[in-house]
């Protein structure tokens, strides 16, 4: 319609045609408005046609457009909301990403002075320049290409700018814009490049001026949209890979090979071999994955822009509401952690307290306070950039919670009730879980040391509610055999748990949720924001545990040796992940467990066979990447 | 400056339960959510109050949530701009066919190119686009200058102001001060630092407000309330 429009109608072309002042068309395009009300809408009609003026337009239209556009903004006190509902409707209906650069800063002038010139078009301007955050669907494909990036910087940079003009024309147009982006905001089905650049414009907002206003909402949206994604990733889309080979000779580029090999057949893998761990191709996942890139981008800036406490906040707030009562939530948390790594002294401390202080905090709901020592006992063992000094604080604090609860429990029970004291039972999991991934670093330092020593642990641990039996065997097993070596503690009961992965007094304990078996912070297994999150994390692999006498580790080659990344024992991998007994045959998965575990059945402290385990755990190459001192 | 007011009210704040241990928090929050905006029954726009508890026993009321109602009364600095009010704005953009204002830091005003007098005149003086006087040589309008101007009509929603420069004792604050001989003219321009001062300190709790409230809509609400103003 609007090519060929254009050379029909005489009146207006030729208008443009003789030489007229900027002032006599803005004289004209008023006529045109006020003559609607009176009946005649030629002139009028004529104008909605040069606003749907569509593709490739020649530049002749280009002027047409630029020209009509500049009148309407000379002329905005005669534009009425309804009388000229048509031609508001067209110019609202409008995408910058059809036009040129000349038509984008009359349009966008045009907008401007609109939402300026009277409160009843506000809410529509800025509905206009939300839905220009995205491309038309035809213009997604072309975002790949350079020329599409070009223009995606052209129309955004006058999109933001645009909002932060009205902002300053109107003060009150931030608070309104807000649910108008909520509203707008790409649903999680919809396409991922067309999600993705929505969240790159929210987060934009967050950086900017009006940050101040719509900050925090942007920030809460986000989370609650990495959430939406995470609880769509079923535990059944994380594929077990038949590796084929030793857990420990699997290095990452491997992993790739492994992948395209998944790709190719079609996931024809057995159940129950239990090798490399990865999503296999999700599309949610990918999804969730660049929506996480995004956030631990927008980090990284808000951490050089010095911004990040009070960002942190929001997302503490966040956290809170949305992820941690998320019925075991993947990824999402490890927003978290990226942000606690990149300021370990404000963020990370602060993140470890406000979970302690959940856990012990009598008015939270039980599962609230289980989840909490969940989070904060995988966030002390895996974080990499935690101050030693927090990690013990904090132990100290789980301690002194774990010592007073026994000290109330008078009864002589013979049974034991896992569920009635399950918040007691999470806690000193944590505890346990916490001390087998750092009391070796622990027992290094003298002043930890002796911290350690005082702890109160027998106490607890010996108290007829007997947490050792309840707690998952295969922590229990871990810790007592590095509080033996370390001569912590001993217990006058050997317990034989075979290896046992869980029991049934630890589902009792864990509930419905299976809360026992929850730890957040394993290894992510999204590809591409795994990259924020390896150097700051703490995978078991590198553990030394109090047992591991042979170590010195003072040579860096030997360090390199046993970083090989991705090695895992039942720690990392197995007993984290494959939480549905329904995906899993239990024996087929022992067996596996046994395969994989470094440490022999009896500790043996015998040199010859200390040899041989390190044997056992030496990978095939030294990976740089991998190796603590190039982080 | 003529549009603002102090009222008295009396109203009573239900709370819920939970916040029985944070009661003066919960008092605060839930009336920080009148500011800003327009409240039919103060007639006005809510900028600030003070608040005090007049009484330590408040009744409950029965239902399914057994609110609490705690009566207060407070003093609430409104705005409520009526036509022919005489309003001063600063003026943030200026174009040959319009002036946009912003009065108080929050509500836009803008006047439209037929509500300009003719003695102004749009002329670009050293590269600044200004409303010039033709009468009187120093009366200039441009970007930052404070303006006096009539109100027009006041859009309750998006607290938008339409403004008028026709009458002649509208234009630029800082010549009309000098030229208009008007004892009242100094008190008033006393008062209205003092609200403004009381204005901002509310204005960024509220923005800090707008952050959480929005999320707490999908919450059930938490109080019932029932307000009584009295004017005085």
């Amino acid at each position: 319609m609007g090519v060929e429009l254009a050379t029909d109608r005489p009146g207006f072309y030729e208008m443009v045609d003789v030489d007229v002042s900027d002032s006599e068309l803005v004289y004209h395009v008023r006529d045109a408005l006020k003559s609607v009300s009176q009946g005649d809408s030629d002139h009028y009609n004529q104008l909605i046609a040069v606003m749907h003026y569509t593709g490739r337009l020649a530049p002749d239209e280009v002027a047409m457009l630029v020209t009509s556009l500049k009148a309407l903004s000379g002329s905005i006190s005669y534009i009425d909301i309804i009388h000229h509902e048509s031609l508001l409707s067209s110019i609202f209906g409008m995408s910058m990403w059809n036009y040129g650069p000349d038509v984008m800063d009359a349009l966008v002038e045009l907008i401007i002075s609109l939402a300026a010139s009277n409160g009843k078009f506000v809410d529509s301007c800025l509905d206009m320049l939300v839905r220009n955050f995205t491309p038309p669907k035809s213009y997604l494909d072309l975002l790949g290409h350079p020329r599409g990036l070009a223009r995606k910087h052209e129309v955004l940079d006058r999109v933001h700018s645009a909002l932060s003009h009205i902002a300053d024309l109107v003060p009150l147009a931030p608070m309104r814009l807000t649910p108008i982006i909520l509203q707008r905001m790409p649903h999680m089905f919809d396409k991922e490049t067309l999600i993705v650049i929505y969240v790159e414009s929210m987060l934009r907002l967050e950086s900017s001026a009006l940050g101040e206003f719509v900050g925090s909402t942007m920030l809460m949206a986000l989370v609650d949209r990495l959430i939406d994604l995470d609880v769509e990733i079923s535990w059944d889309d994380i594929v077990l890979e038949d590796s084929g080979k030793g857990i420990f000779d699997m290095e990452l580029e491997d992993v790739d090979d492994i992948i395209g090999y998944a790709e190719k057949d079609g996931f024809e893998h057995p159940r129950g071999t239990l090798g490399r761990q990865s999503l296999g191709t999700n599309a949610v996942a990918d999804k969730l994955d660049s929506l996480m890139v995004l956030a631990c981008e927008h980090l990284k800036s808000c951490a050089d822009g010095e911004r990040l406490t009070k960002v942190f906040e929001t997302l503490l707030q966040s956290f809170w509401v949305t992820i941690l009562n998320a019925y075991k939530s993947k990824f999402s948390q490890f927003v978290m952690f990226y942000a606690c790594s990149l300021d370990p002294e404000h963020c990370g401390e602060r993140f470890a307290v406000f979970l302690a202080d959940i856990f012990v905090c009598r008015t939270h709901p039980a599962l609230t306070r289980m989840s909490a020592v969940a989070y904060l006992a995988s966030y002390l063992s895996r974080g990499k950039f935690l101050p030693p000094s927090l990690i013990a604080s904090t132990l100290k604090r789980l301690v002194d919670w774990c010592l007073e609860y026994c000290q109330v429990q008078n009864g002589e029970e013979k049974t034991l009730y896992p569920e009635t004291h399950r918040v007691f039972y999470s806690g000193c999991q944590a505890i346990m879980y916490v001390l087998c991934f750092r009391m070796r670093s622990m027992m290094d330092s003298h002043r930890l040391k002796s911290q350690l020593l005082h702890m109160p642990l027998e106490p607890i641990f010996r108290h007829q509610l007997d947490p050792l039996k309840v707690c998952l065997p295969s922590i229990v097993e871990e810790f007592l055999r590095q509080a033996k070596a370390a001569h912590l503690f001993t217990v006058s009961e050997t317990f034989l748990f075979n290896n046992l992965l869980e029991s049934d007094l630890s589902k009792a304990f864990g509930g419905m949720e299976r809360l026992d078996m929850f730890f957040p912070f394993d290894p992510c297994l999204l590809k591409k924001c795994d990259r924020f999150i390896r150097p700051s994390f703490v995978y078991w692999s590198m553990v030394k545990t109090t047992y591991d006498e042979g170590e010195d580790c003072s040579s860096e080659e030997d360090i390199n040796e046993y970083f090989d990344g991705n090695g895992k024992s039942y720690m990392d991998g197995g007993i984290t992940r494959s939480l549905d007994e329904h995906d899993l045959d239990l024996d087929e998965f022992e067996c596996q467990l046994n395969k994989m575990s470094i440490t022999p059945r009896n500790s043996l402290k015998n040199g010859l066979i200390n040899k041989l385990e390190n044997y056992m755990r030496m990978p095939a190459r030294i990976r740089p990447s991998t190796s603590p001192e190039s982080l | 400056m003529e549009g603002l007011k102090v009222s008295d009210a009396n109203l009573v704040v239900y709370i819920h339960p939970s916040k029985a241990g944070k009661v003066s928090q919960s008092i605060l929050r839930e009336l920080s959510t009148l500011l800003f905006k327009y409240n039919e029954i103060f007639d006005g726009v809510v900028l600030a109050y003070d608040v005090t508890i007049q009484n330590k026993n408040a009744k409950v009321l029965p239902g399914i949530y057994p609110c609490f109602g705690v009566k207060l009364k407070a003093k609430m600095l409104l705005f409520s701009p009526k036509p022919d009010m005489l309003l001063e704005g600063k003026v943030v953009k200026l174009g040959k066919e319009s002036l946009h204002v912003i009065v108080l830091g929050f509500s836009s005003a803008s006047i439209a190119e037929e509500d300009i007098r003719e003695e102004f005149r749009y002329r670009i003086k050293h590269g600044e686009e200004v409303f010039a006087s033709t009468s009187h040589k120093r009366h200039v309008i441009k970007v930052g200058s404070m303006i006096q101007f009539l109100v027009k009509s006041f859009d309750e929603e998006i607290l938008h102001i339409s403004g008028s420069l026709i009458p002649v004792n509208t234009g630029s604050t800082k010549w009309l001060h000098k030229n208009m001989e008007e004892g009242s003219m100094v008190d008033r321009k006393k008062k209205r630092k003092d609200d403004r001062s009381e204005m901002h300190e509310h204005s960024t709790e509220l923005l800090d407000d707008v952050g959480f409230s929005l999320k707490n809509e999908g919450r059930p609400k938490k109080s019932k309330r029932q307000r009584h103003a009295e004017q005085s």
